[in-house]
């Protein structure tokens, strides 16, 4: 088990390395920030100073060097416009939309789950079918479509729920959350609900694709043989088996969850990292724009570690293997 | 020597009902075990008798169906017990081996999990006291160091140690009927002896009645009591195993005994009976076997009724082979 969690911290690093490398290059290439930042009356002396002081007047691999090597001690650059730390920057908003992924991925559990039980277990029925072609809409309608009917809907016209930011929020563990108080939690329901919308469907989805392939193995007839209740043979037998494929879309999920919230932040105008980077983006701030992505970089490799514990946890063939390696 | 049957099966039809047409996989069937009997219950794939166990259990999946006759336990009629009542059943009073040991034990739960929880599931007792009956269940089918593999997943057992996990919960409550669907079918050689050792003494030591399901006549032989070959959803001949197997009366019977290997001579070809089993689709009236047999004639046309052509013998041919019982 060591010698396995050592080997794959060392394929994470290599990983983290090759995606500097890209990501360096690749928003390199995407445009001059110096055009945008430096209004265009200045004359070529002060341009030539700006352009110094931000140290793009040096060769590209010293430039990446020179990252690199503060990346090594947190440090991922200033941002061009605030000319504040590009991590401070980003992590300052980073509750916001951790809490606006987890609200969406427990929507996603809560809802999906039961219903691709359900449509698992009757695919016949008129019930599945209707849960089926709901998912199918859950997949194919794009994201800020659907936010805009939800806002015009329960803000504009029954004026149930707030249609923008974030409402007020309780500090716990130093940390602001919205879901703490009664208000926050209404400003916080269908900016989630907009986000789950694809998870849901992806999960009732391969709930019931589980689902009926798992009811025909013999273990679940010879479960049933053994006279165990039929709440006992879905709940246990099947489900079971089930969560192995359910947890890891779920949890791998999560990152691109946090990483595509951008439409959805931008059209609840909610305050999260999503909002940052689209800023970002439109005024080439390049350290926060590399320090963003690789903080999303950083995001998926945790959950892939994440996700490969928890198989072992749920599939016991899973650990086994684990040991031998 | 008989007495009171354990089970009885009157004339069961189970069947399918797909979008093609209606599959006959079982139709009518009848036989019956007595206290601690063992009937073997032959045929090819696809003949009907796993369906025929399944309809026992009441676990045949839709489309399918019992449509007909009844199914005698005990003076109750298992085809129409609700569901509830036959869940206390299951398990407790029949119980079911099947056929591939590494499917029948779920991949992600252990093994005491497994066991204990078929004994609660008709026992109201401490778990401890669960435990220590699968534990004791273990010991009772071989398998070493009990404790410790009650704490494994099924992973880590061979084939021959599943099936004998699967035999040890069948036995968890000591039940009157086991029916057992081609439990050895998976299983070495050595190993199949093993096991075929190990039931016959349980059934002899409990009087636990038994039915055994499988195409492969050489275990029936030296295992069960009776014999019933089914053929196409019926049953095409029925008698104590050593006349049936000795002096076969119905044309397929013989072509299966002629089919095993080891009764053919070296380096001739193999024995075999010619075609394929007829699907069960829209079956022609008439005799199923016929378009096989070698001594069909125009009256296998029509179906040909059950006859007891010697006491004892049942068979479903209008041309069984009675030459070759000697007088």
């Amino acid at each position: 088990m060591t010698v396995y969690l050592i080997r794959r911290l060392m394929q994470s690093a290599l990983v983290v390395l090759a995606m500097t490398v890209i990501l360096f290059l690749g928003v390199y290439a995407i445009g001059d920030p110096v055009e945008i930042l430096i209004s265009p009356e200045a004359d070529q002396m002060e341009r030539e100073r700006a352009i110094a002081a931000l140290g793009l007047d040096r060769p590209l691999w010293e430039q990446y060097v020179a990252f690199l090597g503060n990346a090594l001690r947190g440090d991922l650059g200033r941002s061009f416009v605030f000319n504040e730390p590009a991590l401070k920057l980003i992590l300052q908003k980073m509750p916001a939309t951790l809490e606006l992924a987890l609200a969406a991925t427990v929507f996603a559990i809560v809802l999906g789950l039961p219903l691709g039980l359900i449509a698992g277990l009757k695919p016949e029925a008129l019930y599945s079918r209707v849960i089926m072609a709901g998912s199918i809409l859950g997949f194919s309608l794009p994201t800020f479509w659907v936010g805009l009917m939800l806002i015009m809907v329960f803000a504009v016209q029954l004026g149930w729920l707030p249609s923008t930011g974030r409402g007020p929020t309780a500090e716990f563990l130093g940390v602001q959350w919205s879901f703490l108080t009664a208000d926050g939690l209404r400003y916080l329901i269908m900016p989630a609900l907009n986000l789950s919308l694809f998870k849901i469907s992806l999960v009732i989805r391969l709930t019931r694709a589980g689902v009926r392939e798992t009811v025909l193995m013999d273990y679940v007839k010879f479960a049933r043989a053994k006279g165990l209740s039929q709440n006992r043979v879905i709940f246990v037998h099947v489900l079971k088996n089930i969560l192995i494929p359910v947890v890891t879309v779920t949890a791998l999920e999560f990152g691109s969850t946090i990483a595509f919230s951008v439409v959805t932040e931008s059209v609840f105008a909610w305050p999260g990292m999503g909002k940052l980077i689209i800023d970002s983006i439109y005024v080439l701030d390049r350290p926060v724009i590399v320090a963003y992505l690789m903080i999303i970089v950083f995001m998926f490799i945790v959950l892939n570690f994440t996700v490969d514990v928890l198989y072992s946890v749920l599939d016991p063939r899973v650990r086994l293997q684990d040991q031998k390696a | 020597m008989t007495g009171q049957p354990t089970i009885e099966v009157r004339n069961l039809r189970t069947h399918f009902f797909t979008k093609a047409g209606v599959v006959k996989a079982v139709d009518d069937v009848s036989f019956s075990v007595a206290k601690g009997r063992i009937l073997g219950l032959v045929g090819e794939s696809g003949s009907g008798k796993s369906v025929t166990g399944f309809s026992i259990m009441g676990l045949v999946d839709p489309p399918g169906r019992v449509v007909g006759g009844e199914i005698l336990f005990q003076g109750r009629d298992l085809a129409r017990l609700p569901e509830e009542e036959m869940r206390r059943i299951r398990g407790a009073r029949i119980a079911m081996i099947f056929q591939d040991p590494m499917m029948t034990l779920n991949p992600v739960l252990r093994i005491d999990t497994q066991m204990i929880e078929t004994v609660l599931a008709h026992e109201r007792v401490s778990e401890a006291e669960a435990r220590r009956r699968a534990r004791a269940a273990l010991v009772q089918v071989g398998i070493p160091s009990p404790d410790e593999r009650l704490r494994a997943y099924p992973h880590q057992f061979s084939g021959g140690m599943r099936q004998r996990v699967a035999i040890a919960i069948a036995l968890l409550h000591r039940p009157e009927l086991i029916i057992a669907d081609e439990p050895t079918t998976a299983l070495d050689v050595t190993i199949q002896g093993q096991i075929l050792f190990e039931v016959q003494k349980l059934c002899r030591e409990s009087g636990t009645s038994l039915i055994w399901i499988t195409h492969d006549l050489s275990v029936i032989a030296g295992l069960a009591d009776e014999i019933c070959v089914m053929y196409a959803g019926r049953i095409v001949e029925k008698g104590t195993v050593d006349e049936v197997l000795d002096h076969p009366l119905h044309p397929y019977t013989r072509g299966l005994i002629g089919s095993v290997p080891s009764r053919n001579v070296r380096g001739r070809p193999l024995a075999q009976i010619p075609g394929m089993t007829p699907s069960l689709l829209n079956l022609p009236p008439g005799c199923a076997f016929r378009a096989r047999c070698p001594r069909a004639s125009e009256a296998c046309l029509v179906e040909p009724g059950i006859t007891t052509p010697l006491p004892g013998r049942e068979v479903r041919c209008f041309h069984p082979h009675l030459e070759t019982v000697p007088a």
